[in-house]
Protein backbone atom coordinates (compact mmCIF):
# COMPACT_ATOMS: atom_id res chain seq x y z
CA UNK A 1 0.00 0.00 0.00
CA UNK A 2 2.40 2.43 -1.43
CA UNK A 3 2.70 5.02 -4.33
CA UNK A 4 4.37 1.66 -5.82
CA UNK A 5 2.55 -1.43 -6.29
CA UNK A 6 3.28 -3.97 -3.80
CA UNK A 7 3.76 -6.85 -5.95
CA UNK A 8 2.94 -8.70 -2.97
CA UNK A 9 4.24 -12.33 -3.47
CA UNK A 10 5.97 -11.15 -6.74
CA UNK A 11 9.26 -10.88 -6.31
CA UNK A 12 10.05 -10.90 -9.46
CA UNK A 13 7.91 -7.65 -10.47
CA UNK A 14 9.54 -5.86 -7.61
CA UNK A 15 13.00 -6.38 -8.39
CA UNK A 16 13.04 -6.20 -11.98
CA UNK A 17 11.07 -2.36 -11.13
CA UNK A 18 13.97 -1.47 -8.76
CA UNK A 19 16.95 -2.73 -11.46
CA UNK A 20 14.81 -0.28 -14.25
CA UNK A 21 15.48 2.43 -11.14
CA UNK A 22 18.53 1.87 -10.15
CA UNK A 23 20.18 1.78 -13.73
CA UNK A 24 18.33 5.35 -14.45
CA UNK A 25 19.75 6.60 -11.05
CA UNK A 26 23.11 5.46 -11.66
CA UNK A 27 23.47 7.12 -15.20
CA UNK A 28 22.27 10.14 -13.84
CA UNK A 29 24.38 10.06 -11.07
CA UNK A 30 27.36 9.66 -13.21
CA UNK A 31 26.49 12.55 -15.13
CA UNK A 32 26.39 14.27 -11.72
CA UNK A 33 29.94 13.21 -10.62
CA UNK A 34 31.72 13.18 -13.88
CA UNK A 35 33.30 16.57 -13.48
CA UNK A 36 34.58 15.97 -9.79
CA UNK A 37 35.71 12.48 -10.96
CA UNK A 38 37.35 14.21 -13.60
CA UNK A 39 39.05 16.92 -11.95
CA UNK A 40 40.74 14.17 -9.59
CA UNK A 41 42.00 12.00 -11.95
CA UNK A 42 43.16 14.78 -14.25
CA UNK A 43 45.46 16.34 -11.52
CA UNK A 44 47.49 13.52 -11.38
CA UNK A 45 48.54 14.12 -14.88
CA UNK A 46 51.89 15.75 -15.53
CA UNK A 47 51.75 19.44 -15.63
CA UNK A 48 52.53 20.36 -19.11
CA UNK A 49 50.76 22.76 -21.43
CA UNK A 50 48.21 21.20 -22.70
CA UNK A 51 47.95 22.73 -26.12
CA UNK A 52 46.69 19.53 -28.46
CA UNK A 53 47.24 17.12 -25.18
CA UNK A 54 43.76 14.92 -25.22
CA UNK A 55 42.44 14.01 -21.90
CA UNK A 56 42.05 10.24 -20.80
CA UNK A 57 39.25 9.61 -18.58
CA UNK A 58 40.72 6.38 -17.11
CA UNK A 59 44.05 7.09 -14.74
CA UNK A 60 47.40 6.14 -16.66
CA UNK A 61 49.59 7.18 -13.67
CA UNK A 62 49.85 8.34 -10.85
CA UNK A 63 51.91 11.59 -10.03
CA UNK A 64 52.10 14.36 -7.40
CA UNK A 65 54.01 16.42 -9.79
CA UNK A 66 51.17 19.17 -10.65
CA UNK A 67 50.39 19.44 -7.46
CA UNK A 68 53.85 20.35 -6.47
CA UNK A 69 53.33 22.70 -9.70
CA UNK A 70 50.53 24.54 -7.90
CA UNK A 71 52.07 24.91 -4.14
CA UNK A 72 55.20 26.52 -6.22
CA UNK A 73 53.25 28.90 -8.19
CA UNK A 74 53.21 31.25 -5.47
CA UNK A 75 55.00 30.86 -1.62
CA UNK A 76 51.29 32.19 0.04
CA UNK A 77 49.96 28.94 -1.72
CA UNK A 78 49.79 26.77 1.55
CA UNK A 79 48.56 30.41 3.52
CA UNK A 80 45.63 30.27 0.98
CA UNK A 81 44.59 26.87 3.40
CA UNK A 82 45.39 28.02 6.24
CA UNK A 83 43.77 31.58 5.46
CA UNK A 84 40.07 29.82 4.70
CA UNK A 85 40.83 27.47 7.69
CA UNK A 86 40.72 30.36 9.91
CA UNK A 87 38.26 32.87 8.71
CA UNK A 88 35.43 29.66 8.39
CA UNK A 89 36.66 28.75 11.68
CA UNK A 90 36.21 32.14 13.65
CA UNK A 91 32.67 32.30 11.10
CA UNK A 92 31.35 29.24 12.15
CA UNK A 93 32.28 29.49 15.88
CA UNK A 94 30.69 32.69 16.36
CA UNK A 95 27.51 32.10 14.30
CA UNK A 96 26.76 28.96 16.55
CA UNK A 97 26.86 30.75 19.46
CA UNK A 98 25.51 34.04 18.81
CA UNK A 99 22.85 32.90 16.38
CA UNK A 100 21.87 29.72 18.58
CA UNK A 101 21.51 32.61 22.07
CA UNK A 102 19.87 34.80 19.44
CA UNK A 103 17.79 31.84 18.35
CA UNK A 104 16.76 31.36 22.00
CA UNK A 105 16.25 34.81 22.83
CA UNK A 106 13.53 35.07 19.77
CA UNK A 107 11.97 32.00 20.43
CA UNK A 108 11.76 31.83 24.47
CA UNK A 109 12.32 34.86 25.95
CA UNK A 110 9.53 37.36 25.98
CA UNK A 111 10.99 40.88 25.26
CA UNK A 112 9.64 44.19 24.26
CA UNK A 113 9.95 44.40 20.33
CA UNK A 114 10.65 40.97 19.84
CA UNK A 115 8.28 40.07 17.40
CA UNK A 116 8.64 42.97 15.23
CA UNK A 117 12.72 42.58 15.04
CA UNK A 118 12.35 39.58 14.49
CA UNK A 119 10.26 40.41 11.20
CA UNK A 120 12.42 43.00 10.75
CA UNK A 121 15.37 40.15 10.36
CA UNK A 122 13.19 38.24 7.68
CA UNK A 123 12.46 40.84 5.36
CA UNK A 124 16.48 41.75 5.24
CA UNK A 125 16.74 38.06 4.40
CA UNK A 126 14.88 38.74 0.94
CA UNK A 127 17.11 41.55 0.24
CA UNK A 128 19.55 40.74 -2.70
CA UNK A 129 23.21 40.50 -1.42
CA UNK A 130 23.82 42.80 -4.50
CA UNK A 131 21.99 45.45 -2.62
CA UNK A 132 24.27 45.17 0.22
CA UNK A 133 27.63 44.88 -1.73
CA UNK A 134 28.71 47.89 -2.73
CA UNK A 135 27.83 49.88 0.96
CA UNK A 136 29.42 47.16 2.75
CA UNK A 137 32.79 47.04 0.54
CA UNK A 138 32.32 50.78 1.29
CA UNK A 139 32.11 50.89 4.85
CA UNK A 140 34.92 48.09 4.99
CA UNK A 141 37.61 49.79 2.69
CA UNK A 142 36.65 53.33 2.84
CA UNK A 143 35.69 54.10 6.34
CA UNK A 144 36.88 51.29 8.47
CA UNK A 145 40.19 50.94 6.38
CA UNK A 146 40.43 47.51 7.06
CA UNK A 147 40.67 46.14 3.78
CA UNK A 148 43.19 43.07 3.32
CA UNK A 149 42.74 42.03 7.00
CA UNK A 150 41.52 38.92 8.61
CA UNK A 151 38.93 41.55 10.08
CA UNK A 152 37.49 42.23 7.00
CA UNK A 153 36.70 38.45 6.15
CA UNK A 154 35.19 37.61 9.38
CA UNK A 155 33.20 40.82 10.13
CA UNK A 156 30.29 40.73 7.89
CA UNK A 157 29.69 36.99 8.13
CA UNK A 158 29.96 37.33 12.53
CA UNK A 159 26.20 36.02 12.23
CA UNK A 160 23.86 35.42 9.51
CA UNK A 161 20.00 35.88 9.67
CA UNK A 162 19.59 32.79 8.34
CA UNK A 163 21.45 30.78 11.04
CA UNK A 164 19.19 33.03 13.55
CA UNK A 165 16.28 31.59 11.90
CA UNK A 166 17.12 27.96 12.09
CA UNK A 167 17.97 28.41 15.50
CA UNK A 168 15.09 29.90 16.46
CA UNK A 169 12.62 27.24 14.69
CA UNK A 170 14.23 24.31 16.25
CA UNK A 171 14.43 26.22 19.73
CA UNK A 172 10.70 26.82 19.28
CA UNK A 173 9.94 23.30 19.85
CA UNK A 174 11.68 22.90 22.78
CA UNK A 175 8.90 22.38 25.82
CA UNK A 176 8.55 25.59 28.40
CA UNK A 177 8.15 23.24 30.69
CA UNK A 178 12.10 22.24 30.94
CA UNK A 179 12.84 25.93 30.88
CA UNK A 180 10.37 26.69 33.83
CA UNK A 181 11.73 23.51 36.04
CA UNK A 182 15.07 25.22 35.32
CA UNK A 183 13.95 28.62 36.25
CA UNK A 184 12.54 27.17 39.76
CA UNK A 185 15.75 25.26 40.42
CA UNK A 186 16.87 28.73 40.43
CA UNK A 187 19.18 29.03 36.45
CA UNK A 188 19.36 32.23 35.45
CA UNK A 189 18.85 32.96 31.50
CA UNK A 190 22.54 32.75 30.17
CA UNK A 191 22.38 28.98 32.49
CA UNK A 192 19.25 27.41 31.19
CA UNK A 193 21.17 28.62 28.17
CA UNK A 194 24.18 26.50 28.57
CA UNK A 195 23.31 23.75 30.59
CA UNK A 196 19.91 23.27 29.03
CA UNK A 197 19.37 24.64 25.43
CA UNK A 198 22.56 24.09 24.18
CA UNK A 199 22.81 20.35 24.66
CA UNK A 200 19.30 19.78 23.88
CA UNK A 201 20.02 21.95 20.10
CA UNK A 202 23.20 19.55 19.68
CA UNK A 203 22.13 18.51 16.15
CA UNK A 204 20.52 21.74 14.53
CA UNK A 205 23.77 23.45 16.26
CA UNK A 206 25.85 20.66 14.56
CA UNK A 207 24.20 21.03 11.35
CA UNK A 208 24.56 25.53 11.64
CA UNK A 209 28.19 24.08 12.18
CA UNK A 210 28.61 22.53 9.14
CA UNK A 211 26.88 24.82 6.78
CA UNK A 212 28.54 27.25 7.89
CA UNK A 213 31.89 26.28 7.47
CA UNK A 214 31.13 25.18 4.09
CA UNK A 215 29.67 28.45 3.15
CA UNK A 216 32.69 30.52 4.26
CA UNK A 217 35.41 28.32 2.78
CA UNK A 218 33.64 27.89 -0.33
CA UNK A 219 32.91 31.42 -0.68
CA UNK A 220 34.77 33.95 -3.56
CA UNK A 221 33.43 36.99 -4.07
CA UNK A 222 34.03 39.00 -0.47
CA UNK A 223 37.44 37.67 -0.22
CA UNK A 224 38.03 38.57 -3.66
CA UNK A 225 36.72 41.67 -3.45
CA UNK A 226 38.97 42.61 0.10
CA UNK A 227 41.86 41.49 -0.09
CA UNK A 228 44.70 42.40 -2.39
CA UNK A 229 48.14 40.74 -1.81
CA UNK A 230 48.53 36.73 -1.95
CA UNK A 231 49.10 36.40 1.45
CA UNK A 232 45.72 37.44 2.57
CA UNK A 233 43.62 35.62 0.17
CA UNK A 234 42.06 32.81 0.65
CA UNK A 235 42.23 29.12 -1.22
CA UNK A 236 39.10 30.04 -3.68
CA UNK A 237 40.90 33.47 -4.77
CA UNK A 238 44.29 31.97 -4.78
CA UNK A 239 42.69 29.58 -6.97
CA UNK A 240 40.97 31.64 -9.39
CA UNK A 241 44.14 34.07 -9.40
CA UNK A 242 46.09 30.56 -10.37
CA UNK A 243 44.04 29.97 -13.54
CA UNK A 244 43.89 32.93 -14.44
CA UNK A 245 48.10 33.03 -14.81
CA UNK A 246 47.97 29.64 -15.81
CA UNK A 247 45.55 29.29 -18.37
CA UNK A 248 47.26 26.49 -20.43
CA UNK A 249 48.48 23.92 -17.39
CA UNK A 250 45.88 21.98 -17.21
CA UNK A 251 46.47 19.38 -14.38
CA UNK A 252 47.81 21.85 -12.14
CA UNK A 253 44.62 23.38 -12.20
CA UNK A 254 43.19 20.66 -11.49
CA UNK A 255 45.57 20.08 -8.76
CA UNK A 256 44.39 23.17 -7.47
CA UNK A 257 40.62 22.85 -8.13
CA UNK A 258 40.95 19.12 -5.85
CA UNK A 259 43.14 21.03 -3.12
CA UNK A 260 40.35 23.79 -2.92
CA UNK A 261 37.38 21.09 -2.97
CA UNK A 262 39.12 18.13 -1.07
CA UNK A 263 38.68 19.29 2.35
CA UNK A 264 34.97 19.81 1.80
CA UNK A 265 34.80 16.16 0.61
CA UNK A 266 36.14 14.54 3.59
CA UNK A 267 33.68 17.12 5.94
CA UNK A 268 31.41 15.76 4.27
CA UNK A 269 31.77 11.81 3.87
CA UNK A 270 32.96 12.22 7.46
CA UNK A 271 29.43 13.87 8.69
CA UNK A 272 27.74 13.31 5.94
CA UNK A 273 23.98 12.33 8.12
CA UNK A 274 24.23 16.11 9.57
CA UNK A 275 24.95 17.55 6.18
CA UNK A 276 21.78 15.58 4.51
CA UNK A 277 19.48 16.31 7.61
CA UNK A 278 20.85 20.32 6.95
CA UNK A 279 19.14 20.57 3.47
CA UNK A 280 15.58 19.94 5.29
CA UNK A 281 16.16 21.68 8.62
CA UNK A 282 15.66 25.33 6.76
CA UNK A 283 13.09 24.15 4.20
CA UNK A 284 10.52 22.37 6.48
CA UNK A 285 8.24 24.84 8.08
CA UNK A 286 7.25 25.46 11.10
CA UNK B 1 -8.40 33.03 43.11
CA UNK B 2 -6.78 35.40 45.25
CA UNK B 3 -3.61 32.84 44.81
CA UNK B 4 -3.53 33.40 41.25
CA UNK B 5 -3.70 37.63 42.15
CA UNK B 6 -0.27 36.88 44.37
CA UNK B 7 1.30 35.07 41.77
CA UNK B 8 0.49 37.97 39.05
CA UNK B 9 2.94 40.92 40.14
CA UNK B 10 5.41 38.19 40.93
CA UNK B 11 5.29 36.86 37.27
CA UNK B 12 5.21 40.53 35.59
CA UNK B 13 8.59 40.97 37.40
CA UNK B 14 10.02 37.70 36.79
CA UNK B 15 9.44 39.00 32.47
CA UNK B 16 10.64 42.24 33.28
CA UNK B 17 13.69 40.57 34.24
CA UNK B 18 13.95 38.33 31.93
CA UNK B 19 13.68 41.11 28.82
CA UNK B 20 17.24 42.52 29.77
CA UNK B 21 18.70 38.68 29.19
CA UNK B 22 16.84 39.01 26.28
CA UNK B 23 18.30 41.97 24.95
CA UNK B 24 21.62 40.93 25.88
CA UNK B 25 21.20 37.75 24.28
CA UNK B 26 20.22 39.34 20.93
CA UNK B 27 22.63 42.31 21.20
CA UNK B 28 25.78 41.20 18.83
CA UNK B 29 23.28 39.89 16.66
CA UNK B 30 21.61 43.02 16.25
CA UNK B 31 24.67 44.96 16.33
CA UNK B 32 26.13 42.51 13.17
CA UNK B 33 22.85 42.62 11.72
CA UNK B 34 23.02 46.67 11.73
CA UNK B 35 26.67 47.75 10.42
CA UNK B 36 26.57 44.91 7.83
CA UNK B 37 23.32 44.75 6.60
CA UNK B 38 20.31 47.49 7.93
CA UNK B 39 23.19 50.23 7.38
CA UNK B 40 23.89 49.11 3.89
CA UNK B 41 20.70 48.50 2.79
CA UNK B 42 19.81 52.41 3.68
CA UNK B 43 23.16 53.63 2.00
CA UNK B 44 22.61 51.88 -0.70
CA UNK B 45 19.31 53.95 -1.21
CA UNK B 46 21.48 56.97 -0.78
CA UNK B 47 23.91 55.72 -3.05
CA UNK B 48 21.60 55.12 -5.87
CA UNK B 49 21.01 58.98 -5.91
CA UNK B 50 24.47 60.23 -5.80
CA UNK B 51 27.53 59.68 -7.83
CA UNK B 52 29.58 58.72 -6.03
CA UNK B 53 33.55 59.89 -5.19
CA UNK B 54 35.47 58.58 -1.98
CA UNK B 55 36.22 62.62 -0.66
CA UNK B 56 32.11 63.65 -1.41
CA UNK B 57 29.25 62.50 -3.39
CA UNK B 58 27.22 64.44 -5.90
CA UNK B 59 23.61 64.51 -5.35
CA UNK B 60 21.84 63.59 -9.10
CA UNK B 61 18.21 62.53 -8.21
CA UNK B 62 17.42 59.75 -10.41
CA UNK B 63 20.08 60.30 -13.28
CA UNK B 64 21.32 56.24 -12.86
CA UNK B 65 18.00 55.15 -12.26
CA UNK B 66 16.76 57.00 -15.21
CA UNK B 67 20.70 55.61 -17.11
CA UNK B 68 19.87 52.48 -15.91
CA UNK B 69 16.58 52.38 -18.01
CA UNK B 70 17.81 53.62 -20.96
CA UNK B 71 20.71 51.52 -20.95
CA UNK B 72 20.03 48.66 -23.91
CA UNK B 73 22.84 46.41 -21.76
CA UNK B 74 20.73 46.30 -19.06
CA UNK B 75 17.55 45.18 -20.88
CA UNK B 76 19.71 42.83 -22.80
CA UNK B 77 21.30 41.58 -19.13
CA UNK B 78 17.39 41.47 -17.26
CA UNK B 79 16.72 39.53 -20.62
CA UNK B 80 19.08 36.69 -20.20
CA UNK B 81 18.48 36.27 -16.72
CA UNK B 82 15.18 35.27 -17.29
CA UNK B 83 16.00 33.60 -20.26
CA UNK B 84 18.47 31.56 -17.75
CA UNK B 85 16.19 31.11 -15.32
CA UNK B 86 13.15 29.62 -17.20
CA UNK B 87 15.84 27.13 -18.42
CA UNK B 88 17.16 26.20 -15.38
CA UNK B 89 14.61 26.17 -12.47
CA UNK B 90 11.66 24.49 -14.01
CA UNK B 91 13.74 21.86 -15.21
CA UNK B 92 15.58 21.62 -12.19
CA UNK B 93 12.16 20.96 -10.36
CA UNK B 94 11.32 17.93 -12.55
CA UNK B 95 14.77 16.27 -13.02
CA UNK B 96 14.66 16.33 -9.50
CA UNK B 97 10.98 15.37 -8.70
CA UNK B 98 11.81 12.23 -10.90
CA UNK B 99 14.79 11.32 -9.49
CA UNK B 100 12.98 11.37 -6.46
CA UNK B 101 10.21 9.21 -7.19
CA UNK B 102 12.77 7.02 -8.59
CA UNK B 103 14.73 6.74 -4.96
CA UNK B 104 11.83 6.25 -3.11
CA UNK B 105 11.04 2.49 -3.25
CA UNK B 106 14.50 1.39 -2.77
CA UNK B 107 15.99 0.35 0.68
CA UNK B 108 16.94 2.91 3.27
CA UNK B 109 20.95 2.38 2.77
CA UNK B 110 20.76 2.95 -1.28
CA UNK B 111 18.60 6.31 -0.91
CA UNK B 112 21.63 7.58 1.15
CA UNK B 113 23.92 6.66 -1.29
CA UNK B 114 22.13 8.18 -3.98
CA UNK B 115 21.28 11.21 -1.93
CA UNK B 116 24.95 11.74 -0.99
CA UNK B 117 26.22 11.34 -4.50
CA UNK B 118 23.71 13.77 -5.97
CA UNK B 119 24.76 16.14 -3.08
CA UNK B 120 28.46 16.15 -3.68
CA UNK B 121 28.78 19.03 -6.42
CA UNK B 122 27.20 21.40 -3.91
CA UNK B 123 29.92 20.83 -1.38
CA UNK B 124 32.76 21.26 -4.34
CA UNK B 125 33.16 24.88 -4.39
CA UNK B 126 32.14 27.24 -7.16
CA UNK B 127 35.35 28.14 -8.35
CA UNK B 128 36.52 24.41 -8.48
CA UNK B 129 33.74 23.64 -10.50
CA UNK B 130 34.04 26.11 -12.76
CA UNK B 131 38.04 25.61 -13.42
CA UNK B 132 36.46 21.60 -14.32
CA UNK B 133 33.58 22.68 -16.34
CA UNK B 134 36.06 24.98 -18.68
CA UNK B 135 37.97 22.48 -19.65
CA UNK B 136 35.06 19.75 -20.21
CA UNK B 137 34.02 22.71 -22.28
CA UNK B 138 37.18 22.72 -24.08
CA UNK B 139 36.59 23.98 -27.97
CA UNK B 140 39.65 22.14 -28.95
CA UNK B 141 38.44 18.66 -30.52
CA UNK B 142 39.77 16.82 -27.62
CA UNK B 143 37.43 18.58 -25.55
CA UNK B 144 35.23 16.48 -23.47
CA UNK B 145 32.02 17.74 -24.89
CA UNK B 146 33.02 17.83 -28.58
CA UNK B 147 34.28 14.44 -28.03
CA UNK B 148 30.92 13.33 -26.90
CA UNK B 149 29.16 14.79 -29.78
CA UNK B 150 31.46 14.11 -32.48
CA UNK B 151 29.74 10.60 -31.27
CA UNK B 152 26.61 11.88 -33.28
CA UNK B 153 28.54 13.23 -35.86
CA UNK B 154 28.10 16.58 -34.96
CA UNK B 155 31.11 19.02 -35.59
CA UNK B 156 33.25 20.69 -33.09
CA UNK B 157 31.45 23.29 -30.91
CA UNK B 158 33.18 26.52 -29.58
CA UNK B 159 30.83 26.15 -26.54
CA UNK B 160 31.76 29.24 -24.01
CA UNK B 161 33.25 31.38 -26.89
CA UNK B 162 30.19 31.87 -29.16
CA UNK B 163 26.96 33.29 -28.29
CA UNK B 164 24.60 30.38 -30.01
CA UNK B 165 25.71 28.21 -26.99
CA UNK B 166 27.19 30.18 -24.27
CA UNK B 167 24.31 30.43 -23.20
CA UNK B 168 23.42 26.99 -23.46
CA UNK B 169 26.34 26.20 -21.78
CA UNK B 170 25.76 27.43 -18.56
CA UNK B 171 22.59 26.31 -18.25
CA UNK B 172 23.52 22.80 -19.04
CA UNK B 173 26.05 22.99 -16.25
CA UNK B 174 23.74 23.92 -14.06
CA UNK B 175 21.55 21.04 -15.09
CA UNK B 176 23.79 18.75 -13.60
CA UNK B 177 25.10 20.38 -10.42
CA UNK B 178 22.59 22.44 -8.44
CA UNK B 179 19.65 19.48 -8.59
CA UNK B 180 21.20 17.76 -5.01
CA UNK B 181 19.28 19.67 -2.70
CA UNK B 182 15.67 19.41 -4.24
CA UNK B 183 16.38 15.92 -4.62
CA UNK B 184 16.67 15.75 -0.66
CA UNK B 185 13.73 18.12 0.06
CA UNK B 186 11.10 16.11 -2.21
CA UNK B 187 12.37 12.81 -0.57
CA UNK B 188 11.68 14.25 2.46
CA UNK B 189 8.06 15.21 1.33
CA UNK B 190 7.40 12.14 -0.37
CA UNK B 191 8.42 10.37 3.02
CA UNK B 192 5.81 12.26 4.47
CA UNK B 193 2.92 11.69 2.51
CA UNK B 194 0.27 9.45 4.46
CA UNK B 195 -0.05 6.16 3.27
CA UNK B 196 -3.76 6.15 4.08
CA UNK B 197 -4.17 8.17 0.82
CA UNK B 198 -2.47 5.69 -1.25
CA UNK B 199 -4.66 2.82 0.29
CA UNK B 200 -8.00 4.69 -0.49
CA UNK B 201 -6.51 5.23 -4.03
CA UNK B 202 -5.55 2.03 -4.81
CA UNK B 203 -9.47 0.37 -3.53
CA UNK B 204 -10.63 2.57 -5.88
CA UNK B 205 -8.34 1.09 -8.42
CA UNK B 206 -6.22 3.82 -9.05
CA UNK B 207 -3.22 3.33 -11.52
CA UNK B 208 0.72 4.60 -10.38
CA UNK B 209 0.71 7.56 -12.89
CA UNK B 210 -3.07 8.32 -11.32
CA UNK B 211 -1.69 8.33 -8.06
CA UNK B 212 1.25 10.75 -9.09
CA UNK B 213 -1.12 13.01 -10.28
CA UNK B 214 -3.75 13.04 -8.13
CA UNK B 215 -1.70 12.38 -4.59
CA UNK B 216 1.64 13.08 -4.93
CA UNK B 217 1.31 16.15 -7.06
CA UNK B 218 -0.96 18.01 -5.02
CA UNK B 219 0.60 16.77 -1.75
CA UNK B 220 4.09 17.95 -3.06
CA UNK B 221 2.81 21.68 -4.01
CA UNK B 222 4.39 23.42 -0.99
CA UNK B 223 7.45 21.97 -1.77
CA UNK B 224 7.67 22.96 -5.42
CA UNK B 225 6.36 26.43 -4.09
CA UNK B 226 9.03 26.88 -1.90
CA UNK B 227 11.74 25.31 -4.58
CA UNK B 228 10.60 27.01 -7.46
CA UNK B 229 10.56 30.75 -5.39
CA UNK B 230 13.80 29.82 -3.68
CA UNK B 231 15.12 28.44 -6.99
CA UNK B 232 14.32 31.86 -8.95
CA UNK B 233 15.48 33.97 -6.05
CA UNK B 234 18.28 32.26 -6.29
CA UNK B 235 19.20 31.86 -9.98
CA UNK B 236 18.17 36.09 -10.47
CA UNK B 237 20.98 36.10 -8.22
CA UNK B 238 23.31 34.36 -9.69
CA UNK B 239 26.59 35.52 -11.48
CA UNK B 240 29.65 33.19 -10.44
CA UNK B 241 29.27 31.14 -13.18
CA UNK B 242 29.09 33.95 -16.01
CA UNK B 243 31.83 35.83 -13.96
CA UNK B 244 34.54 33.15 -13.92
CA UNK B 245 33.65 30.82 -17.13
CA UNK B 246 32.60 33.83 -19.63
CA UNK B 247 33.00 36.98 -18.02
CA UNK B 248 29.50 37.90 -19.37
CA UNK B 249 30.90 37.47 -23.22
CA UNK B 250 30.88 36.74 -25.87
CA UNK B 251 29.18 40.00 -26.94
CA UNK B 252 27.77 40.22 -23.24
CA UNK B 253 25.39 36.70 -24.45
CA UNK B 254 25.49 35.49 -20.81
CA UNK B 255 25.59 38.87 -18.99
CA UNK B 256 23.39 38.29 -16.35
CA UNK B 257 21.88 41.48 -13.77
CA UNK B 258 24.24 40.35 -10.98
CA UNK B 259 27.22 40.22 -13.25
CA UNK B 260 26.62 44.04 -14.76
CA UNK B 261 26.17 45.25 -11.53
CA UNK B 262 29.20 43.64 -10.09
CA UNK B 263 30.88 45.30 -13.44
CA UNK B 264 29.71 48.93 -12.99
CA UNK B 265 30.71 48.55 -9.16
CA UNK B 266 33.79 46.57 -9.29
CA UNK B 267 35.18 47.48 -12.36
CA UNK B 268 34.24 50.52 -13.28
CA UNK B 269 33.44 51.81 -9.73
CA UNK B 270 30.36 53.68 -11.00
CA UNK B 271 28.70 52.94 -7.14
CA UNK B 272 25.62 55.18 -7.59
CA UNK B 273 24.76 53.05 -11.04
CA UNK B 274 25.52 50.11 -9.56
CA UNK B 275 23.29 50.31 -6.74
CA UNK B 276 20.18 51.95 -8.37
CA UNK B 277 20.78 48.84 -10.22
CA UNK B 278 20.82 46.72 -7.28
CA UNK B 279 17.51 48.08 -5.96
CA UNK B 280 16.04 47.57 -9.21
CA UNK B 281 16.73 43.74 -9.18
CA UNK B 282 15.48 43.99 -5.76
CA UNK B 283 12.31 44.89 -6.57
CA UNK B 284 11.92 42.98 -9.85
CA UNK B 285 13.06 39.43 -7.32
CA UNK B 286 10.15 40.47 -4.69
CA UNK B 287 7.74 41.17 -7.51
CA UNK B 288 8.57 38.04 -8.95
CA UNK B 289 8.07 36.57 -5.41
CA UNK B 290 4.74 37.67 -4.92
CA UNK B 291 3.10 36.92 -7.89
CA UNK B 292 4.56 33.11 -7.64
CA UNK B 293 2.50 33.20 -3.88
CA UNK B 294 -0.19 34.73 -5.47
CA UNK B 295 -0.80 32.10 -8.46
CA UNK B 296 0.11 29.23 -7.50
CA UNK B 297 0.20 29.64 -3.60
CA UNK B 298 -3.41 30.38 -2.97
CA UNK B 299 -4.24 27.18 -1.18
CA UNK B 300 -0.91 26.67 0.63
CA UNK B 301 -0.65 27.67 3.96
CA UNK B 302 2.98 28.98 5.23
Amino acid sequence: MALYNVHAGNNKARYARNTVNVTILVLFAIATIFPIYFMVISSFGDPVEAGAMSYSLIPTKISFASYKFFFDYSEYSYRWLLNSTIVAACVTISNVFFASLAGYAFSKIRFKGRNVLFMVLLVAMMIPYQVTQVPLYILIVNIFHIQNTYSALILPGLVTVYNIFLAKQFMGSIPNEVIECAKIEGCNQFQIYYKIIMPLSKTVLAVMAILTFMESWNTFFWPFLVTNTMDMQTIQVGLKNFKFANTTYFAPMMAGATISAVPMFILFFSLQKYFLEGVTVGAVKG
Amino acid sequence: MSQVELTKPKKRRKIKGDGAWGYAFIAVALVVFAMFTAYPVVSAFIISFQKYKPLGSSFVGFDNYIATFKDPLFGKSVVNTIVYTVLTVPVALILSFGVSILVLPLKKKLQTTFKAIYYLPAVASGVALSVVWLWMFDPMSSGIFNKLISVFGISNQNWLGSSATAMFSLVLMAWLSSHGTSIIIYLAALLGIDESYYEAAELDGATFWKKIWYIVIPCLKPTTLFLLVTGVIGSFQVFQNAYLMTGGGPDNATTMVGLLIFNNAFKYFEFGKAAAQSLILAVIIAGISLAQFKFLGDDVEY
